[in-house]
This record gives C-alpha cells, structure tokens and sequence, in this order.
C-alpha cells in the first residue's frame, strides 16, 4: 500500500502548491465579473463564474487553501492541548490522572456538533471574514483535543513507568523537567499520528458548519461554503462543474486518509 | 475484598456519571445563559421614548441575584422541569422539546436500524464469502461516505430527491461496517473458528455461534457511540432537509444565538448519548460475563 501513500501525499503537495500559488494562478476570489455572472467553463474562467459573477477557480483554489492550511492549524493547537492535559494526567497518575480522564470521558461523551454550534453561538457571528476564519479553527481546535489527549495519557502513563524515568528520577531531574526533557519527546510520534489523524476530522468539521452559515464568512471562501452553493439545485442542473469543489474535497480527505492508512499498518 | 456485585457497582459508577454530567453541564449552562448577550436586559429597556434616567430607574427596580443564587436557583428549575423560555421563539423550551423529540427520535431510530443493518449484514457477507471483490467495493463505498461531511450528504440526498431520513444511516453505515467488519474477521481467524470449519461446522451456524457470539460484547459498545454519532448528524440533517426535530431547533437556536435554548438542547442530548452509552456498557459487560460462564 506503499504506492497509495505516494500518490495520497503528491496530490495533497500538488494541491497545497497550487493554493499557496493562487495569487497567481487565478484572479482574486472576491473580484465581481459583473457582466458573467453564472457563466459557464471557458478559458477566462475555468470553473465558470458563480451567481455573482466571482470567478469559481480562483474561490475554490482560495477555498482550499483557508481549509488546507488552517485546519492543520486547529490541529496544531488540539495536539499541543491533548500533550498539555493528556501527557500531564498520564505523567502524574493516581487521583489527578482519574479526575482528568473522568473530565475528558465526559467531554468526549458531549455531542461533538451540538458543543461546536453551542461554543459558536457564544462567540458573535457577524464578524470580518477574517475574524470568522480566526473563529473557526480556533475553535476546532480548542474542542477537538479529547480523544488526543486520551490515547497520549496512556502512552504518558507507561513512559512514566518505564526504567528510564526511574534513572532519570535517581539523578535527580524535577517533575516537570522530567516530563518536559524525556517524556513529550518520546511523546512525538503519537502525537504526530493523532495531529494527522485531526486534520481530515476538522476539515470535515468546518465543511458542516460552512454548510450551515455558522463557519467561514462570506466573501472569503472556504470548502464550507463552496459546498454550500451545492443547496440551489435549479442553479445546478446542468452544470456538473459546480461539483468539482465536492470532488477535490473527497479527493483531499481520501488522501489523508490513505496516509493514515499507511501509518496504522505494521511496518 | 473482592466486588460480589460488579454490575451493582458498575450500575451505581454510570448512574454517578450521569448525575455529574447534569450538575456540571447546568452550572455550565447557567454560565452560558448569564453570559449570553441580552441577559437581565428589560425589554422595556428599549423602548426609545424612555430617557436615561428612566432607563436607570428600570434596572435598579431590577431584583439582584447573586451568582450562587443564580445556579442554585437555575439547577432546582432544571430538576424541576422547568428548562425556561426561548428567547427567540418566545414558548417555553419544554414544549419546544415535546414537539419536536418525536421527529428526532423517529429519525435517529431509523437510521441507526437501517445502518446497523446494512453494515453489519454486509460485514457478516464479506467475513462469510471472503469474496475480496466485495470487501472491495464495500470499503471504497463505506471510504468514500467516510470522506463526505453530513451536510453535504444531506444535500445529495436531497439532490437525489431521496427522504432526508435516510442520511442518517448512511452516516452510521460505514462505521458500523468498518468497525464490525475488522472485528468479525479478527474473530474468524481464532483457532477455535478454524477448529469449528475443520470439524464441518456450517456457515451460518459458524458465523452465529463462534463469530458473532464471542464479538457481540464489542458490537455493544459500539452501539452506543452510534447514537452519538446519529444525534450528531441530527443537526445538517434536519437543517438541510427541514426535518422538523431538535437538530433544526439546534441550528436555528445557533442562528439566532438563543443560547439558553441551545445549551439546553445540548444537555438534553448529551444526557441521551451518555445513557445510551451506559446501557450498551452495562449490556457489553452483562454478554462478556455470560460468554465467560460458558466458555468454563
């Protein structure tokens, strides 16, 4: 399955390219071509153009690019929270690793979407796009780190365990250097599986609340809203280029996938 | 001293989580409530003919309530029953709740029915049949439907003219498949399975007894995070295809940042999940108790 990760991780590096170099491939995502609005696929505009005339090449190539990058960001931010309360409770064991794990199973029981629009309502929605970006992945990634945090506790719990902490503890390292110094580095590769096991978990995420108007504001774009305009279906018929943004979504995610898939099987 | 009664004591450890989830989630809650933008604001306060001073005179004639009152109070309305007013849609969120649970529950029924079924039988066929085309097909389907966000799902069903409900299982579908099938084939590679097969042991009667059995304590479990997974998708779902349940109250409460019914909402549904999740732990622990006994 080694190729299926090749080729998975070149389509994500091709498209990541292709999104970091937007500005130039493709015109700004907010620009109005009002004499073309609902245009169909030409040279000019390779997607055609949306109802109010934005050129649809450049918003999904933006789109993605808000989605690319910042959903490994939220997912930055839920493997640095998991490590912070996962790797803490599994270092320090006893009634603080119970009283932490028992607040995290809780969490964790908590209907993920139903605590995501409740936290969102919270925070004003008629905010700058940019704000709204800001918001979003914010808080993906403030919410997301409890399954993280689960899997690292158990790994912080044998590490803690294990005889080189002892040695470490005789020489007389302190609590928290011990676990800064030896076990969130021993920590790495799990926590490295778990941020890329977030990244297709929030894009997922963001793409519903886009769906439903709580995600990224308009005019920036992001898959959320680009998959949004999927709700006109008289404006859709006959016009199956409207689905290439769903399409480089389940391309995306399959992609992510077939990386984790590589990672979860045996060397 | 060893447990005699560890179901006892299990009931009693789900039944204590329970109650602690409702205590903290109302003090959360009251929270939210009496940060939420317009609270403890008189609407007569807006009444622009008023001038400051009378604006003043409305507020000091304002009862105060402390913060410890405040949750006290909040905690004895909610076991009381009394779950307080929507603000956006004016009616008290009890009867909001009635109205519109039997929608949700219809829907979350169904398609946890009609997932568990689809999943778990195609898992059953491609354990049976080791037909690897049809492991095949039925891990790129369950991939691809793994890969599409439930809104967007929502609204290719509704593309496709099909009912909304069905979204619902085709949500729950592939993780009941991927899930069972891993664990059905994990439970047909045992020894004792290739014993079975080697003494003339038949299909079906290998799958039930020798496959399904020993994996039923597993599926359990999973049953219960499948309800979380279902109330979950309520949300897109019902929003995108005007199902009248609590998943549209939700994001309508969202939009409108009603947020006192929203948190209460979230409650009610995170109280759901958790006792869902307590009985199928409590029946996974009951089924592997009883498959132990026979195995001695």
């Amino acid at each position: 399955m080694k190729w299926a990760r090749n080729i998975g991780i070149a389509f994500l590096v091709t498209v990541a390219l292709a999104c970091v170099l937007a500005d130039f491939a493709a015109p700004s995502y907010a620009r109005q071509f009002r004499d073309e609005p609902g245009a169909a696929p030409s040279r000019q505009h390779l997607l055609g153009t949306d109802d109010l005339g934005r050129d649809r090449f450049a918003r999904v190539l933006y789109g993605t690019r808000v989605s690319l990058l910042l959903a490994p960001a939220a997912a930055l931010l839920s493997s640095f929270l998991a490590v912070l309360i996962g790797g803490s409770a599994g270092f320090a064991g006893g009634w603080v690793e119970r009283i932490i794990m028992a607040a995290t199973d809780l969490f964790l029981s908590l209907p993920w979407l139903f605590l995501l629009i409740t936290v969102r309502a919270l925070l004003p929605l008629n905010v700058s796009p940019v704000t709204s970006v800001a918001i979003t992945f914010a808080l993906l990634g403030c919410l997301g780190w409890a399954a993280a945090a689960r899997v690292i506790c158990a790994d912080a719990r044998s590490l803690a365990r294990s005889d080189f902490i002892l040695l470490a503890r005789a020489s007389g390292s302190s609590g928290f250097r011990l676990l800064w110094r030896q076990v969130v580095p021993n920590l790495r590769p799990i926590v490295f599986a778990q941020f890329w096991i977030s990244i297709p978990v929030f894009i997922l995420a963001e793409a519903n609340l886009g769906v439903l108007g709580l995600g990224v504001a308009e005019p920036l774009p992001s898959w959320g809203s680009l998959l949004r305009e999927l709700q006109s279906y008289s404006a859709i018929t006959g016009q199956p280029w409207q689905f290439v943004p769903l399409i480089l979504f389940v391309v995306v995610v399959s992609c992510f996938h077939l990386v984790l898939l590589e990672q979860e099987s045996p060397a | 001293m060893p447990n005699q009664h560890p179901m006892l004591t299990s009931l009693a450890r789900h039944a204590g989580r329970i109650a602690i989830t409702v205590v903290v989630g109302g003090l959360l809650s009251a929270t939210l409530v009496r940060v939420a933008p317009g609270f403890g604001i008189d609407e007569a306060e807006l009444d622009s003919r008023l001038s400051a001073q009378s604006i003043q005179a409305l507020r000091r004639a304002q009862p105060g309530q402390g913060l410890g009152a405040f949750y006290f109070q909040y905690l004895v309305r909610l076991l009381r029953g009394d779950l307080g007013t929507s603000r956006s849609l004016q009616r008290p969120v009890a009867e909001l709740l009635e109205e519109r649970a039997p929608e949700t529950a219809e829907s979350v029924v169904l398609g946890l029915t009609l997932g568990w079924t689809l999943g778990l039988s195609l898992a059953t066929a491609v354990v049976m049949t080791r037909s690897w085309g049809l492991d095949l097909t039925a891990t790129l389907t369950t991939g691809l439907l793994l890969c599409l966000p439930a809104a967007v799902l929502a609204l290719i069903v509704l593309l496709a003219r099909m009912p909304g409900r069905l979204v619902l299982a085709l949500i729950v579908f592939p993780s009941v498949f991927r899930y069972s099938r891993n664990l059905l084939m994990r439970s047909a590679s045992l020894p004792y399975v290739l014993t079975a097969r080697a003494k003339g042991v038949g299909g079906f009667q290998l799958m039930l007894w020798h496959i399904l059995r020993p994996a039923a304590p597993q599926l359990l479990a999973l049953a219960g995070v499948s309800v979380s997974i279902a109330f979950t998708a309520a949300i897109p779902v019902e929003a995108l295809c005007d199902l009248p349940g609590l998943g549209q109250l939700a994001w309508k409460a969202a939009l409108s940042r009603d947020l006192s019914l929203l948190v209460t909402l979230t409650m009610i549904v995170a109280v759901v999940t958790l006792v869902a999740n307590s009985l199928s732990d409590l029946l996974s622990k009951a089924l592997s108790t009883v498959t132990a006994e026979v195995a001695a």
